[in-house]
């Protein structure tokens, strides 16, 4: 659970710090990833399934949450021609 | 002994990993190098007793999400992006704010209790095989979450594509 939660702090830290908006997106799968050992070290010591069935499903919605971030990232670079989360300060196009 | 050691090795790597991930100047070394991590968390699922869940680690994270991370940096034309700083300018405040959460969690793991173990026992896992057990919990006391989990990636990949497709006449 220590190796989970420093894994979860790291992905904090690069979620709140770094300039590319892809690196951001890969800090929050970071987090995801670190709940998900915390689930399975849990579900086996408990010695119930219930956790990784959780862990499953995160992992379905990390798919699907890398695909939107991503989509999001390939229309805003269509639109500013940039990835850095300093430049980006409106919502209009 | 072997247990821990295993354990040990995969998570001094975890974090060491973790840690070049989010440094890494360059953001193709960074998917790469996530790549290694989550083959990393593959095996630990496997130390943990949870075989399909690290081969379903395998084949969706470092198959699935990352050709799709790796596709968008490519697509994405980051050439600049190595010149400049990789941290924003508050970087000291988003490193206080993960610290501070660190050790406010460190702390309170110390009231944490195990509950009472549950009937999944490793010799009852073993004796159905892990895919089955899961399985099965999951077709039946679980049918309606998983039913919800499709429809959220029906919409995640039809929102993917309205997003991302070029606009035909603008």
């Amino acid at each position: 659970m220590l190796l989970s939660l420093a894994v979860f702090a790291i992905g904090v830290f690069g979620f709140l710090t770094r300039r590319n908006i892809i690196l951001v997106l890969m800090s929050l799968e970071l987090m995801l990833n670190a709940v998900n050992i915390n689930l399975v070290a849990i579900s086996h010591y408990m010695q119930d399934l219930r956790g990784q069935i959780l862990a499953l499903f995160i992992i379905a919605v990390a798919a699907a949450e890398a695909a939107i971030g991503l989509a999001i990232v390939i229309a805003l670079f269509r639109n500013k021609a940039t990835a850095s989360v300093d430049e980006i300060k409106e919502m209009h196009g | 002994m072997t247990v821990q050691l295993f354990f040990a090795y995969f998570a001094f790597a975890i974090v060491l990993l973790s840690v070049i991930v989010i440094t890494r100047r360059n953001p193709v070394h960074s998917v790469l190098w996530m790549l290694l991590l989550f083959f990393h968390i593959a095996g630990l699922y496997l130390l943990l007793n949870a075989e399909f869940l690290a081969v379903v680690q395998i084949i969706v994270y470092a198959g699935g999400i990352m050709v799709l991370f790796l596709f968008v940096v490519l697509l994405v034309n980051l050439r600049d992006e190595v010149s400049v700083g990789r941290f924003i300018g508050a970087s000291p405040t988003g490193f206080t704010f993960a610290v501070a959460l660190f050790v406010l969690v460190f702390m309170s793991l110390r009231a944490f209790v195990l509950a009472p173990p549950g009937k999944y026992t490793i010799e009852l896992i073993q004796q159905e095989t892990h895919t089955k057990a899961l399985g099965k919990l999951l077709y039946t006391e679980y049918l309606f979450p998983f039913e919800i989990a499709g429809l959220i990636l029906t919409v995640a990949i039809v929102g993917a594509l309205v997003l991302a497709k070029r606009r035909l006449k603008s």
